[in-house]
């Protein structure tokens, strides 16, 4: 009897197995023909052309341009990083404080770049950024005559950061509506002020939203080529626009192959890296959890 | 009542038996009524005094007021002679004690009450040793290490408990801190704060809706109801001499018999339906006292019940009733009742083996006139 019903549930749970890959077949099988096989095949290419060699990859450090252009990339994706957590963090904690109806008000302005066209957006940033549009008369009247971002990288990253807003503001709301409000009236109660209570409490329990947050938006701009190739100028390209230039045309596909492996291998070890920090830093677990007793022994 | 300007100093001085006097505090949310409506109340130093009342009477909100988390429309909150109602929490020095117990989740067990000590800037040596003795007190000893979520419901509760007098705040709130453990939990927690408030010696402000757990915790209680206090007594005060009907009906069971206007009231009688009823000399000064509405309370626990008038004991007030249900409860049994024409519910206690009474008996309830006590209704 038991024996049978054990073999029935093995049968059981066999079946699910099978059941949970092929549900998961169709997104694996598009994951690997659009992102699996160009990616060893670029790596391929950037080891095995012209023959067998690292030559693709000493390249990468031992020209000055090249090394400029990693270095502004990730200068950019950091400074926009910065930008959208200053703003995305009180935005978001705004998102959870408000009521129903404001809530989805703000959820929407900060999902707007979303939904436009990227083109359209860029194209309405070349003219707010250009000279006599609004962002020049602006900087104007507050004391900084004829500044045209238009062209900079200071234009790429104002128009990055609006793109990459809800990159932050949506994890960090997501953190933010799991952490008890009334641990903050515990804190002051306790004897913290309201800034106390906030960077002892309310922070360490934001920071994987936080973490996330980062991860996201840092990783996104690595990547940003439409952006800069019409907001910024060539002079002062980012990583994705040399890519193109290598592979439209230069037609240099091992150079490109090898400086697209270096940033991803970058981009992951800093992702795993943050990852680790989350892990330890935040919410603190332990892996192994005591089994909780169901009574006191009192 | 004299301003006396208030310093950091004047509050940290005694930290034990601090004595919460409320004067007229008045907390309007902008409802159709204030939250606490004129509340005047004075908790004597080292005393536990328990405010109990339904849900939405103003309890939580009083103690919320004397907390500071939330703000005065009017009236004023004395700690001993410190005009402290314009003071933010965190400068009250106060313990507080939660529902949910408000642990740190990211803070181990340590870490969580190191906390209000780590915000005075005490020197690190001594919260080590605080920690410790006070983890002790609440026989955690050995747990500092572990993360709240690895504790039960009462040993999170305990750490709260911890946290919140480690510092020797001024006084301990506490609110509903057990209504979220189960039963037989929750009675051993009760004896375990009655213990705590003995040893710590601090004034200890209460908030509950559990009658039973207010009268075996307190030392006096103060009935909310509709943002007012209805009456504050000890606990048998407050069951014996209930002064109105919402007390006799929120602490314990009451046998109620409306007797409308005391037009048909003297000072020695009292009229319901055809029955005449002596009044003992204590609730006929009651009777006299202003107009309105009365009502005759009996606890169920204080009459007999007989066949016949013949068998009532002489000088004892008497009312018949049909036996409407028979409830055995282990301990005794208790005769669900229809007092009169009207069948006015009500119930009366019989010996566990008593057999006598069966549903839709004629019977004869009666009670000695002390035990009675007339209430405005």
């Amino acid at each position: 009897m038991a024996s049978w019903s054990a073999r029935r549930f093995e049968r059981h749970t066999l079946t699910r197995h099978t059941a949970n890959w092929l549900l998961l077949m169709p997104a694996l099988a598009l994951l690997v023909v659009v992102l699996g096989i160009p990616l060893i095949e670029n790596f391929y290419r950037s080891i095995s052309e012209p023959n067998w060699t690292i030559t693709n990859y000493t390249a990468i450090f031992d020209n000055s341009v090249t090394l400029l252009i990693l270095w502004r990339t990730l200068e950019a994706a950091l400074i926009v990083t910065a930008i959208a957590l200053v703003l995305g963090y009180p935005y978001a904690y705004l998102m959870t404080r408000a009521g129903a109806r404001s809530r989805a008000v703000l959820l929407a302005v900060v999902l707007i770049p979303f939904w436009t066209s990227a083109l359209a957006r860029n194209f309405a940033w070349i003219i707010l950024l250009g000279n006599g549009g609004p962002v020049q008369e602006l900087l104007n009247f507050f004391g900084f005559p004829n500044t045209v971002l238009y062209g900079t990288t200071a234009g790429v990253m104002l128009a990055m950061s609006q793109v990459m807003l809800p990159f932050m503001v949506l994890p960090l709301y997501a953190a933010f509506g799991g952490i008890d409000r009334r641990l903050l009236l515990a804190a002051r109660g306790l004897g913290s002020s309201p800034a106390a209570a906030f960077w002892k409490i309310y922070w360490p329990l934001s920071r994987r939203g936080v973490i996330s947050g980062i991860i996201l938006v840092f990783t996104l701009t690595c990547g940003f080529y439409v952006t800069p190739a019409l907001v910024g100028s060539p002079q002062d390209s980012l990583v994705s626009q040399l890519l193109a230039q290598e592979t439209t045309e230069l037609l240099n596909f091992a150079a490109a192959g090898a400086l697209g492996t270096f940033v991803l291998v970058v981009t992951l070890a800093l992702v795993a890296w943050a990852n680790r920090v989350a892990g330890t830093a935040s919410i603190a677990a332990p892996a192994t959890r005591r089994p909780v007793a169901r009574r006191d022994p009192a | 009542m004299a301003m006396t300007p208030v310093t950091e100093k004047d509050i940290r001085t005694s930290s034990r038996g601090t004595q919460i006097r409320l004067e007229h505090i008045v907390k309007d949310f902008g409802g159709a009524s204030p939250a606490v409506n004129d509340v005047t109340l004075t908790v004597e130093p080292g005393e536990f005094l328990t405010l109990l009342g339904p849900s939405g009477s103003g309890k939580t909100t009083t103690l919320n007021l004397i907390a500071g988390f939330e703000t005065l429309t009017s009236g004023s909150i004395f700690l001993n002679a410190a005009d402290v109602g314009g003071l933010p929490p965190h400068k009250r020095n106060l313990g507080m004690l939660f529902q949910n117990y408000a642990l740190f989740p990211h803070m181990t067990v340590a870490q969580n009450v190191a906390y209000p000590l780590r915000e005075r800037k005490v020197a690190r040596a001594e919260i080590t040793a605080r920690v410790r003795d006070v983890l002790q007190l609440v026989q955690l000893t050995g747990r500092d290490n572990d993360y709240p979520r690895q504790l039960s419901g009462g040993q999170q509760q305990r750490v709260a408990l911890a946290r919140a007098i480690v510092f020797d705040p001024r006084a301990l709130l506490l609110d509903e801190p057990l209504s979220a453990l189960d039963r037989g939990l929750r009675a051993s927690m009760q004896q375990e704060i009655r213990r705590i408030h003995q040893e710590v010696g601090a004034t200890f402000v209460f908030v509950t809706h559990d009658q039973e757990e207010a009268m075996n915790l307190s030392d006096r209680i103060a009935l909310f109801n509709e943002g007012s206090i209805v009456q504050v007594g000890t606990p048998e005060q407050l069951y014996q001499e209930p002064d109105t009907l919402f007390a006799a009906r929120f602490l314990g069971d009451s046998n109620v018999f409306d007797l409308g206007e005391p037009a048909g009231m003297t000072a020695a009688c009292a009229e319901w339906e055809n029955e005449r009823w002596m009044l003992a000399d204590g609730s006929a000064a009651a009777v006299g006292q202003a107009s309105g509405r009365r009502a005759l309370v009996v606890r169920p626990e204080a009459m007999g019940v007989c066949r016949d008038r013949g068998s009532v004991p002489p000088g004892h007030n008497m009312a018949p009733a049909r036996v409407l249900d028979v409830q055995y409860l282990g301990s005794y049994r208790t005769l669900m009742l229809g007092f009169g024409a009207q069948h006015t519910p009500g119930r009366v206690r019989v010996d566990a083996g008593n057999r006598d009474y069966a549903v839709s008996d004629d019977v004869i309830a009666w009670w000695p006139p002390t035990a009675q006590r007339v209430v405005a209704a």
